[in-house]
């Protein structure tokens, strides 16, 4: 079990609780877009391209049409007709995207036509009646070439593969390199894995011809998703009713299925019938555009003789794949903690996104953060190494110290606080660093391949994008919305209504605790409910660890006016000043006269119904509403390109031991030690697991995961035999020891935790293995590091 | 994913089964057992049978039985038993190792012996345990009962010389009598409980001086279908085990691996003389304990 | 096509339905008799997700036809929930070590905890994490379902 040290001083928040969310799910009783049934529902099969490239001749569709139970089959021109392009992060005019390819296909597996059928089995039956005449064309498959070599163009109308470009310079970057003793340059490289969630992705839409509404229910994890539906459909975003109490199986930040919602919508309107597409697992790995990044890192770190790093240049390319829609911003973010939790005084980043003829990439877990966490840390090795220093050592000269916050880095973040020392020597201790070393040791000597590994890792929480802006100036937002409203009902119940739906994160389990706690109400009495997006308040979605900084803020501000409200009636109904109220415990009383006093549910009752017994000019009932501004955000970047980015930074320390079979080249974790510090948790529960959770995830990244690719454009990991997710067996057991650092910026100091075993794991495995391979002078800092790496880095190494 | 359509009949005898194996036609024909390996590829629609011939309700096919110098396993036993019997832990110690690498505990409990060494899996666990030990599978039809043994029924990946009107009932697998008889087996995969990238198992039974008198090795994923090692079989009969290094020098004469997503035939090729090397020195090992 | 009737006990109860011989076990169970708890993860059996009980062991029941399950007795996640409708303590250990997240694998992973205790009253982790090895997670990274499976075990030990 995790260990706490801070006890907690509330009487709900940071206290082992019960979720509310577990209750329905360990009994099947979930509601995930599967089991969503609208009467009348039809179903959508869609057909891939076999072709990395090819031009579409001809589609014939007559045979599919004319078996019994298919209502239509749909192709990418009538689609691309009547609907508008969809949405890119960057200023693209002349990359088009739609649900179904249009003219040409731009990797195998992209959709060319969708059948709609009375059940799954005869659409997919259809699908393989339609005739498809193809022009293969040679594909753009290698990222570096993508650069500078003559490639087939992806996109001919944008007339290269580059999609974006360009360098930042923040600080005096070639005075600081000129004035360091050393500099190393070195390459690390992330593949192209994804998130992968269980439950694939899935929408129902109903279009109500006389109310001019468009139901959606959808596995969904995605900001603005209302706007762009209504967009595309070219229709007002008030037609549009996104269902946010469906249950999400699992997104992690993939979630985005804008292409599969509007071939549906159209579908549903264009038919008169409510139309549901639930991806099998083969549609979602090669066509669900939800790859992730992948990305070749070249780094140059200049420091002096202590390693102490003075600047550092990175140029990250990365690869998105044939639609980019948000994923070239994934190499903006990383902007927010781009040095680490280190103390860096300069730096130049290179970004460039290109594209290629392979599956799309879309957000995953860190937006980018985990793969460049991964170059940095190993820049620390690297330093460490170089210099013949201790590699705990050299981390712990470079990070920030717990007197300099708030620190602000190169590019403009202001990191709030933490005491990243005292997590790291955590991290040690409770590892045992020493006797883990010994241990490795004692392996070694039997001939073994041990290694331990450190890394350490930043996540940014709170989502405020402004590096958006930093990509497309034509993206000029400066807030990202989050808002809850409460409603005590007359019998003194509580409801929050939030905005969003939940993949996991538990938000009504937070949205009741923090209410709980401010009212000092029981949070299982609390109900939270997910407003659709025409009732809902404004929200940008429960993305960037941000849900529990913003919702819970804006959760903490409406209860907090919803007992001032209750206060100002019941000091009224005494008789006296509100100040001389005092709540606890569900009574309002008076200070110094105590027997004068109102339960809670009498001034519910007074609220609503006694109108006479209410102060005047107060609002009846008892309801508030936060819309809460990110903490810190609003302002577009100064002249320097600097910018405040995320406002909240958790911390982390990871520690593994690892093991590798000489003979295979398989590694083996033997333990996983961390410690973490994402200010003060609202459910320890929750945290913990989405902590060694992201650990999971992370070690899929650094040793299994890769989306690979043959020379010619074919995806060889298209199924979950192919895709290697780990499996328990996989994944050791981690002790973690948890800190609090409370952030000064959101309203009981809670920070982000959705994210950071993501950013810090892969690191730390990569550490830990090259720790192992260090005595036979082996290097790999390419993930993910399969079975297979290894045992041939060794096998050419004794030739 | 959803399968192609099909006919359905669950008949209730071998007999039964065999006509309408032979009244197919130009129809394909499929018998499922436990399905494990066929409705994977019915869901992708890589195959795509006209007629499935459930053969979960006929009688018999199902036990197991010593037959003294060899056991017989009905075609249809489920994995699970085969893991669970007593009979095959005491008497094929090498299937019992290998067992519990097959699938997870869910696909043993409908996986079948006959279905798994029908299908022809390059790393089957238990086609190598049952090929490594000159095991014979039972084959009927309409017009014959064949018994045929499983050296020579592996064809390539996932091919295996079975005919369309054939069903496979019994798996007749030779058990040692040895004093002194110990086994091996070791397989890598990318994670564990996948299908092996390259696997490896030996039984070997030393003589009271500590020669090797018999010695059955196979290897899985290299070559298209899993591999008797019979060169290497050579080599160890008669010898000590203290010149096992030189067993294995004729390996790469018999190994044909292939490079796919999971590995390349480099490292498929060495690390198979690593895991037979291993597998063989467990197994002697194992034998020397037995005997003292 | 033409369908087959199927008789098939689940969660006790006797239904009978008329199936598609291609029709999956899992899509019979969700689509037919709308017991949805069993989940669908990737429709060619290595997630676990659609795990359910079949005569008394756990199956993956995406890779048997409906057809198949004529005559056999079938429990999903909502079988474990005793008659009186109050949950296992299997279930409620689930929730007191908050062993999910998403909840999208907690019905199959929950079918093979209840399996593993049905024949191993006291399993150790590496028994725990062999018999949900064939369930992925994607959320939790196993640990708390572990735990979970941990404390049922030992709550039954101690009788409680
Ligand atoms: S859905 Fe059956 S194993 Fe994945
Ligand atoms: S709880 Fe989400 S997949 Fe397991």
């Amino acid at each position: 079990m995790g260990q706490t040290t801070t006890l907690s001083n509330y009487r709900y928040v940071s206290r082992k609780r019960r979720t509310k969310e577990d209750r329905r799910f360990i009994t099947g009783r979930g509601k995930f877009v599967a089991d969503v049934e609208v009467p009348g529902m039809k179903h959508v099969a869609v057909l891939p391209s076999p072709h990395p490239r090819a031009n579409i001749l001809k589609i014939d569709t007559s045979a599919a049409m004319s078996m019994s139970g298919v209502h239509y089959v749909l192709t990418g021109d009538e689609l691309a007709r009547e609907t508008s392009s969809l949405f890119h992060g960057l200023d693209l005019p002349n990359v088009k995207w739609h649900p179904l390819a249009v003219g040409m296909t731009r990797y195998a597996g992209e959709w060319v036509a969708a059948v709609v059928a009375d059940t799954r089995y005869i659409a997919e039956d259809a699908a393989e009646l339609i005739e498809v005449e193809y022009e293969s064309l040679p594909a753009a498959v290698d990222t570096e070439k993508m650069i500078d070599e003559d490639q087939p163009l992806v996109h001919p109308e944008h007339g290269s593969n580059i999609l974006f470009r360009k360098t930042w310079e923040w600080g005096p970057v070639a005075d600081d390199f000129a004035s360091m003793p050393h500099t190393i340059s070195y390459r690390a490289r992330w593949g192209r894995s994804s998130t992968v969630p269980i439950e694939t992705f899935g929408v129902v839409a109903k279009w109500d011809e006389t109310t001019e509404v468009m139901d959606v229910w959808a596995s969904i994890q995605m900001p603005q998703y209302q706007d762009q539906i209504a967009a595309v459909l070219r229709m007002p975003m008030n037609n549009v009713r996104v269902h946010n109490d469906v249950d999400v199986g699992g997104s992690y930040g993939v979630k985005r299925g804008i292409k599969h919602t509007v071939l549906v919508c159209y579908l549903a309107k264009r038919l008169g019938v409510p139309v549901r597409f639930i991806e099998d697992r083969l549609d979602n790995m090669s066509g669900g555009d939800a790859h992730g990044p992948d990305r070749i890192f070249d780094v140059t770190m200049a420091f002096d003789d202590d390693g102490v790093i003075k600047s550092m240049k990175m140029r990250a390319l990365d690869d998105v794949g044939a639609y980019p829609g948000r994923a070239p911003l994934q190499l903006g973010k990383p902007m927010t903690a781009l040095c680490g939790p280190y103390r860096v005084n300069s730096i130049e980043y290179e970004a460039i996104s290109v594209t290629s003829n392979k599956t799309g990439q879309v957000p995953v877990r860190g937006f980018g953060q985990a793969p460049t966490n991964f170059a940095v840390e190993t820049g620390l090795e690297r330093v460490a190494k170089f210099l013949g220093l201790d590699r705990v050592e050299v981390r712990a000269r470079n990070l920030v110290r717990k007197d300099e916050f708030p620190w602000k880095i190169p590019p403009g973040s202001l990191y709030d606080s933490g005491d990243f020392h005292a997590v790291l020597d955590s991290a040690i201790k409770t590892s045992d660093w020493q006797e883990l070393i010994s241990r490795r040791d004692a392996l070694r000597a039997e001939g073994k391949l041990a290694g331990v590994g450190i890394a350490t890792c930043l996540e940014p929480g709170g989502g405020n994008n402004i590096f958006e802006y930093l990509f497309n100036p034509k993206l000029e937002i400066t807030t990202f919305v989050e808002s809850v409203l409460i409603k005590v009902e007359p019998s003194g119940a509580i409801t929050a209504v939030m905005c969003t739906t939940t993949s996991g994160q538990g938000h009504e389990t937070m949205v009741s605790t923090i209410a709980g706690e401010e009212l000092e109400r029981d949070p299982d009495t609390i109900r939270v409910v997910h407003g659709d997006s025409l009732e809902a308040l404004p929200t940008r979605s429960p993305v960037a660890s941000r849900m529990t900084i913003v919702l819970g803020t804006a959760t903490s501000n409406a209860a907090r006016e919803i007992k001032d409200k209750m206060i100002t009636i019941a000091a009224y109904d005494i008789g006296v000043e509100k100040e001389q109220i005092e709540y606890a415990d569900g009574e309002f009383s008076m200070r110094g006269e105590p027997e004068k006093k109102l339960s809670w549910e009498e001034v519910c009752h007074i609220a609503h119904k006694q109108f006479h017994r209410m102060p005047p000019g107060q609002e009846l009932g008892l309801q508030a509403y936060s819309v809460q501004q990110v903490p810190g955000a609003g302002q577009l970047p100064n002249e320097k390109n600097e910018v405040p980015l995320y406002p909240c930074f958790s911390f982390q320390a990871h520690v593994p031991l690892v093991e590798i079979d000489r003979d295979t080249g398989k590694v083996k974790l033997h333990d996983y030690y961390i410690a973490h510090d994402c200010g003060t948790a609202i459910n320890p529960d929750i945290v913990r697991g989405m902590i060694i959770g992201g650990v999971a995830h992370g070690i899929g990244a650094a040793l299994y995961e890769k989306f690979e690719y043959d020379p010619d454009g074919q995806l060889l990991a298209g199924t979950f035999v192919d895709y290697l997710l780990p499996s328990s067996h996989e994944i050791p057991t981690v002790t973690d020891v948890e800190h609090c650092t409370p952030s000064p910026l959101t309203s009981l100091g809670q920070k982000g935790s959705g994210e950071g075993g993501y950013l810090g794991a892969p690191a730390a495995v990569a550490s830990a293995v090259n720790d192992a391979l260090r005595p036979l002078d082996i290097e790999i800092n390419e993930l993910p590091i399969r079975a297979r790496d290894i045992e041939t880095a060794l096998y050419e190494k004794s030739k | 994913m959803k399968a192609a359509t099909f006919d359905y009949v669950r008949p209730a005898s071998v007999d039964e089964v065999c006509r309408l194996l032979a009244d197919a036609g130009e129809m394909e024909r499929k018998i499922i057992a436990g399905g494990q390996t066929l409705v994977p590829l019915m869901a992708m629609r890589m195959s795509r049978p006209d007629m499935l011939i459930d053969i979960n309700d006929v009688n018999g096919l199902s036990e197991i039985e010593d037959k003294g110098d060899h056991l017989v396993i009905g075609g249809c036993t489920r994995q699970r038993a085969l893991e669970r019997s007593e009979i095959i832990s005491k008497r094929l110690p090498l299937l019992a190792k290998a067992i519990r690498k097959v699938g997870h505990i869910q696909t043993r409990n409908r996986g079948t012996i006959g279905g798994s060494i029908v299908h022809g899996d390059p790393t089957a666990e238990i086609s190598m345990a049952a090929l490594a030990l000159e095991a014979s599978v039972l084959l009927r039809s309409v017009s014959e009962e064949k018994e045929v043994p499983l050296d020579g029924f592996f064809e390539a990946a996932m091919v295996t010389n079975i005919e369309p009107d054939q069903i496979l009932t019994e798996v007749r697998i030779p058990v040692w009598e040895g004093a002194s008889i110990g086994t091996g087996f070791y397989e890598t995969a990318s994670r564990e409980s996948d299908y092996a990238i390259v696997s490896a198992m030996a039984q070997i039974e030393l003589a009271a001086d500590g020669t090797i008198v018999k010695a059955a090795v196979s290897a899985g994923g290299v070559a298209p279908c899993p591999l008797k090692l019979r060169g290497v079989e050579l080599a160890l009969k008669g010898s000590k085990p203290a010149e096992l290094s030189s067993a294995l020098d004729g390996l790469d004469e018999e190994i044909d691996p292939d490079t796919d997503v999971h590995a390349t035939a480099g490292y498929r090729s060495r690390v198979a003389r690593r895991l037979i090397t291993r597998a063989i020195e467990d197994a002697v090992s194992e034998a020397k304990n037995e005997r003292d | 096509m033409k369908e087959i009737e199927v008789t098939l006990t689940v969660n006790k109860r006797v239904h009978t339905v008329n199936v598609a011989p291609r029709m999956t076990l899992v899509d019979c169970l969700r689509d037919i008799l709308r017991l949805t708890g069993t989940h669908v993860g990737c429709e060619h059996g290595v997630c676990g997700a659609c795990s359910v009980m079949f005569d008394g062991e756990p199956v993956r029941s995406c890779l048997m036809f409906a057809v198949q399950a004529e005559g056999h007795e079938i429990t999903t996640v909502e079988g474990l929930v005793g008659e009186d409708g109050e949950i296992s303590d299997l279930q409620d250990s689930f929730w007191e070590c908050h062993a999910m997240q998403c909840g999208y694998c907690t019905p199959g992973m929950l079918i093979s905890s209840h399996a593993l205790l049905m024949e191993n009253p006291s399993p150790d982790d590496h028994d725990i994490r062999e018999a949900i090895s064939g369930n992925l997670c994607r959320c939790t990274g196993y640990q708390q379902i572990v735990e979970a499976v941990k404390m049922a075990a030992e709550r039954r030990q101690e009788g409680l």
